[in-house]
């Protein structure tokens, strides 16, 4: 008898309740750019404009930089420490979407500490070496070559640190241009992608 | 304290102290910081501005501020937060095991982000919400929203603890799961404590705020006790069967760099405190002693929840829709982070963040007669082991049937130790940091 009238009292608003949730539900679309892409800011920085220094920015990277990148975190092929775990909650089509979104916020110009000599040098091998790919000193890129302008210096040393040790696979072209080069060489091309702004 | 009152007057509606509304909207403009005072008196004159209210500015309630004001500029924002600080819970027992030596990297303020998105900051507590008039009763007077967004973090259960005084036991027996003077204390008196003491952790059954929480916290006090303490010993009595995340990586990092140290007991639930003796005791029967004694007293949706009449039949948490955030009992309530049953998401600063986001879209998208947006959310999650080795969970959300599941197949713990996620684990705090402060 207690609950009956309990459940006589609040039945009206529960019921009321229920029909504005469902609605709620029903209505919703599928998860659009914005939602997708959100999420990826608590690291990757808002609008993905990272702070760094590990984690790159995303803003103006190429869309097909960033389909591929989170395609090869999902398989595996790509070496990542939570990429891979949360690349694999994603379709091929949701990685368009987030790339879309990515390709066309404004690059974000970082701050960093850089070696003004090896600027310079970087400067030169990028010139001599690098500039089929890497367009536009690096701003832009040929089909799924990453933007590396203006990225987190310590982000692209860790993964160059991965194509050394073969952990990350280099494109064969890339793998061609890099053999010859020292370390130090490299570490100048690191310096000035990260200079240009 | 009157630039408080003073800003906070500009907020009122219509009702309320409606007769000091002429005066604010004479107001300067910049007046009252960094905040856009002008523009909140300006749309509180014309008298037909919508307006949400974000009560707490932490991980969530920062974020859902921002997004609102990203996404839709007509829509005033108001963030009522009582500290003109907010310093982060994740990192801060890095601090406690001396890996840090302040928390000012952990610390952030409200200006740039009130100024750079038009924000308006009140440094006040809310005592009281009035879901019918759509009002929150602040010190000071009251605001009125048109839409009310909670994310007020936990509050303790103090009553399932006997011999707990909120006010008192803290001060003897820190919780230290608020962080800032109780983070403090509880390094201070590791730091006192002589070499072969005692240090006992007490942990309540799940859930409660960030589920690793706990288990770093041994990590980083064992670490600080092999350095500087060595015959000092852990006593971790846990409430649960076993510890609640990442169990196998904490298990093989308290063997590699702390064997012997940590004393863990699972199923071990506190029910009791004696502060004078600094003791616990289990199930009200065996008593525990310790030098230092960190208390991590159960817990429920912040106070301000409860007083809303937002609680669900579990009695301590918050249920919401989770493609809106909206509470199941009170519409035009959203609550966000800790506070909320957020399905398969845990209670932690980066749950906060992408729930804090899935809120804002829909909250604009209601306010515009727009349809809703299914979530879709992640958890990033690092804790450390050592100086230089840290584990993490990640998870990605998505809803099914108004439910938040995790994405089958997706997210996991790491499989080892590692020192890049160490790396990983301080931008992950730069980036989330800057994210709620700019």
């Amino acid at each position: 008898m207690k609950q009956k009238s309990l459940s006589r009292r609040l039945g009206a608003g529960m019921l009321l309740a229920g029909a504005w949730m469902m609605s709620a539900v029903a209505n919703a679309a599928p998860p659009n750019a914005v939602m997708l892409s959100n999420a990826c800011a608590g690291c990757h920085g808002t609008g993905g404009g990272s702070a760094g220094p590990a984690m790159p920015s995303l803003a103006g990277q190429s869309k097909e930089a960033i389909v591929v990148a989170m395609k090869k975190f999902k398989s595996g092929e790509r070496p990542s420490s939570i990429m891979g775990r949360l690349a694999k909650g994603y379709s091929d089509a949701d990685f368009d979407t987030m790339g879309d979104f990515f390709s066309k916020q404004k690059l974000h110009p970082t701050q960093q500490t850089l070696d003004a000599a090896r600027v310079a040098k970087g400067a030169a091998l990028q010139e001599a070496n690098c500039s089929r790919c890497h367009l536009e000193d690096g701003r832009e890129g040929k089909d799924d070559t990453p933007a590396m302008a203006s990225q987190w210096l310590p982000y692209m040393q860790m993964q160059m640190a991965l194509y050394l040790s073969d952990k990350r696979k280099m494109p064969e072209k890339m793998a061609e241009k890099v053999k010859p080069l020292s370390v130090d060489d490299l570490e100048a091309l690191l310096h000035f992608y990260a200079s240009v702004k | 304290m009157t630039t408080d009152r003073r800003s906070f007057l500009r907020l009122m509606g219509v009702g309320g102290v409606g007769a000091s509304l002429a005066a604010c909207g004479t107001q300067p403009a910049g007046y009252g910081g960094a905040s856009s005072a002008g523009a909140t008196a300006q749309t509180l004159a014309k008298g037909k501005g919508r307006r949400v209210v974000v009560v707490g500015g932490g991980y969530g309630g920062t974020i859902a501020a921002k997004y609102i004001r990203m996404l839709d500029k007509t829509i005033e924002v108001v963030l009522i937060e009582p500290n003109r600080q907010f310093v982060s819970c994740p990192f801060s027992n890095l601090y406690i095991g001396g890996l840090l030596p302040d928390l000012s990297t952990l610390t952030i303020g409200y200006e740039k982000l009130a100024a750079n998105h038009g924000i308006t900051m009140v440094h006040d507590t809310v005592t009281a919400v009035d879901a019918a008039k759509k009002t929150v009763t602040v010190s000071s007077g009251s605001i009125d929203y048109d839409r009310l967004v909670l994310s007020p973090g936990v509050d303790f259960r103090a009553e399932e603890l006997e011999g707990y005084d909120l006010a008192s036991t803290p001060l003897v027996m820190p919780h230290a799961w608020k962080a800032g003077a109780q983070t403090m204390l509880l390094r201070k008196q590791l730091v006192e404590m002589p070499d072969g003491g005692t240090v006992v952790i007490t942990v309540p059954l799940a859930p409660f705020r960030c589920p690793p929480g706990p288990y770093e916290r041994a990590s980083m006090i064992a670490m600080y006790l092999k350095q500087h303490k060595p015959k000092s010993k852990l006593i971790m009595l846990d409430a649960n069967p076993d510890i609640v995340s990442k169990a196998g990586l904490f298990r093989k990092g308290w063997k590699k760099h702390y064997d012997g140290m940590i004393q863990y007991r699972g199923a071990q639930k506190v029910t009791a405190v004696n502060a004078k003796n600094r003791s616990v005791f289990i199930e009200g029967m065996e008593e525990v002693k310790g030098d230092v004694v960190n208390v991590i007293p159960p817990q429920r949706a912040g106070n301000i929840a409860r007083t809303a009449g937002l609680i669900g039949p579990d009695k301590s948490w918050c249920p919401i829709d989770g493609t809106t955030f909206e509470s199941t009992i009170q519409r035009s309530i959203h609550v966000i982070g800790d506070a909320c049953v957020a399905g398969a998401m845990p209670k932690s600063g980066y749950s906060a963040n992408s729930e804090a986001k899935v809120c804002a879209t829909n909250i604009v998208a209601l306010m515009n007669g727009k349809e809703t947006t299914e979530m879709s959310g992640i958890n990033t999650c690092y804790s450390y082991l050592s100086a230089k080795e840290a584990v993490s969970v990640a998870g990605v959300y998505a809803v099914k049937e108004g439910k938040i599941i995790a994405v089958p197949n997706s997210g996991g713990v790491s499989p080892d130790l590692s020192e890049v996620e160490a790396v990983y684990a301080s931008s992950w705090l730069r980036n989330i940091l800057t994210e709620m402060s700019t």
